[in-house]
């Protein structure tokens, strides 16, 4: 039996006096994969991140690389390398110093790690840069850096703590490739903190989404905002409309719902089992609503409703219409400025008409 | 607001020239081939070369010199431990226990080691003073350390072990290169304060062993000549260059905690 399982969360919590950073968290992690752990700040990820790298003990539970238990190692012994938010370079040391050090610290000839070095500085395209100190680095430079250090003596695993959140917009876009690539390149298993969702979504293999120190839901990217399972995952991963309702009935995988201030509405393709009468949440995105002064040619699928733009944001691409249902309710759905020499399709106040076909939406219990 | 500031400036002069010009006065004397410090006669080095001359006060230079060194490097590895273990350790007594015999009135510090000394029937002599100078030392090595400890990113001693250093490895090759410039400037202080102290030295010295401030002192109870004048000229000098440097080593040690 082959093993592909690299590592192995099992039930670690973690507690600080009585605020609980981990609840009992489990997570496999395979090796060669880019897995994301996402969530807003304080939902533990960070934690997770220093238990594995050594930084901190867990009050409960295990964590094994290869099948055995790191627990008992500090974090000089384990084959694993962090890249932290700063970058963490070590001021009184030049760059070549700096990707030096842990094959230094593994007592490796200074043959080899001149030419180690120089390889490494090589791969992150900065060699010019050997003599410099870290202060007179850019920060996408210094990012660059602390790659080379971390992966020089190459790890069998690499942590990373939201290390592109200290870039702008431009940088940070460019250095997601950067990263997806040198990931794909190497093949080493990259374990990676953020809680921005797009980033996550743009990087990842598998995401866990995490909440108040539990996992919410670990699943790839596309599963993951196409089907969220619950509320708060279909909140925090893109924009999303969630339409409060009742299961009236359901057969197969086409459910019956009964929207609050809506009415009926049709949901096909849905994988849960609901029971009759149960509390659910309907999920629709926003580009996954049709919105036009008519609707032409509805069909039989389609739940359409009519309303009023109530506010719109132009965002260049795409305008964001906020509309107003006839009860009051609020849907948001975008449209993108495809027309050349015109902005806005519709202006506050204008009637319009709202759809979306019966697998636009995912039902959530609520 | 022009005359305020007008204002402001003549009695920041008058504040200079009170603290200075007793010290301007001094330097000036002791270039002036006059025995009285009276008027200005005309220049001389003479004074300084009759101190060289002079046995006595060479083997007190001599004595403060051995005193300031040892005292300061025995200073800078406690100081530099005690500042550490301020950083760690959440006790605050700590902090108090090392930070104490700095604002402990010099007086109340030299007669209770005067009267350690005697209990444990020491001889009284370079040893003793050196115990003391330690003691009163360490405080202020232990302050220039910490002050640099916390501006230290404690992300670089963790991402010194995650890169593979045991923990004294990570002291050795992280900790310590990034204190350095604290722990130098602390060391320069120690021996400035060691070099310039007369009032727990003149209670841990004995009857032996002089130091410079010492020999000034016993000197000056008859007169104050130029020869003292130009000791005080040279030691003023040397405390200078000494603080200068530390200052410049570790801008934050001079503003506290």
């Amino acid at each position: 039996m082959e093993i592909t399982e690299l590592l192995e969360i099992v039930t670690v919590s973690r507690h600080f006096d009585a605020f609980v950073a981990l609840d009992k968290v489990s997570l496999h992690i395979e090796a060669g994969e880019f897995f994301t752990l996402l969530g807003p700040s304080g939902c533990g990820k960070t934690t997770l991140l220093r238990l594995i790298a050594g930084f901190d003990q867990p009050d409960g539970g295990d964590i094994l690389l290869d099948g055995k238990s790191i627990l008992a190692a500090p974090p000089e012994r384990r084959p694993l390398h962090t890249i932290f938010q700063n970058y963490a370079l070590f001021p009184h040391m030049t760059v070549a110093e700096n990707i030096a050090f842990p094959l230094r610290m593994a007592g490796i000839a200074k043959k080899e790690i001149q030419a180690r070095v120089a390889k490494a500085l090589e791969d992150v395209r900065l060699p010019d840069k050997a003599s410099h100190y870290p202060d007179a680095l850019s920060g996408g430079q210094k990012q660059r850096i602390a790659i080379a250090r971390a992966l020089v003596n190459r790890p069998r695993l690499l942590l990373l703590d939201e290390p592109l959140s200290a870039l702008d917009a431009k940088l940070r876009e460019q250095m997601q490739i950067e990263l997806i690539n040198l990931q794909k390149d190497i093949g080493i298993t990259f374990v990676y903190v953020t809680h921005d969702q797009g980033e996550a979504l743009a990087l990842s293999h598998r995401i866990a989404v995490m909440d108040s120190g539990k996992i919410v839901q670990v699943d790839v990217p596309e599963r993951l905002y196409g089907f969220p399972n619950s509320r708060f995952v279909a909140d925090f991963i893109g924009k999303c409309n969630l339409l409060a309702g009742r299961v009236r009935e359901q057969h197969g995988d086409s459910v019956i719902v009964e929207l609050d201030g809506l009415g009926p509405v049709h949901v096909c393709r849905s994988e849960a089992k609901f029971a009759a009468g149960s509390r659910c949440a309907l999920t629709l995105r926003l580009e996954k609503i049709r919105i036009a002064a008519a609707i032409v040619n509805p069909t039989d699928d389609e739940s359409h409703f009519t309303g009023h733009v109530h506010d719109l944001l132009y965002l260049g691409d795409v305008t964001v219409y906020i509309v107003t249902l006839a009860n009051g309710l609020l849907l948001e759905a975008l449209l993108a400025n495809s027309a050349s020499g015109r902005t806005n399709f519709f202006e506050v106040g204008d009637q319009v008409e709202v759809a979306w076909s019966c697998d636009a939406g995912h039902l959530v219990l609520d | 607001m022009q005359r305020k500031n007008v204002l402001l400036w003549i009695s920041a002069a008058l504040v200079y020239l009170f603290l200075y010009l007793p010290l301007v006065l001094v330097v000036v004397f002791s270039f002036n081939d006059s025995r009285l410090n009276a008027e200005w006669v005309g220049f001389t080095w003479k004074w300084y070369g009759k101190l060289f001359h002079n046995q006595e006060m060479l083997t007190a230079a001599m004595n403060s010199l051995i005193i300031a060194g040892v005292s300061a490097a025995v200073a800078t590895v406690l100081g530099t431990l005690a500042g550490l273990a301020m950083e760690q350790s959440r006790l605050r007594l700590l902090q108090m226990l090392v930070l104490a015999p700095i604002a402990m009135p010099e007086i109340l510090m030299g007669v209770s080691l005067l009267v350690l000394f005697i209990m444990v029937n020491m001889t009284l002599g370079l040893l003793s003073i050196m115990l003391a100078h330690i003691t009163f030392c360490i405080g202020f090595v232990a302050l220039a350390v910490q002050a640099r400890i916390s501006s230290m990113d404690p992300g670089l001693v963790e991402a010194a072990r995650d890169l593979g250093a045991s923990p004294w490895r990570c002291f050795r090759e992280i900790t310590l290169p990034l204190l350095m410039p604290g722990i130098l400037a602390g060391a320069l202080m120690a021996f400035t304060l060691s070099i310039d102290d007369f009032v727990i030295t003149f209670f841990t010295a004995g009857v032996g062993s002089s130091t410079l401030p010492l020999q000034i002192y016993s000197m000056v109870k008859i007169a104050v000549t130029p020869e003292v004048n130009a000791v005080s000229t040279l030691l003023m000098l040397l405390t200078l260059v000494v603080i200068t440097v530390a200052s410049r080593l570790s801008p934050t040690v001079f503003r506290g905690e």
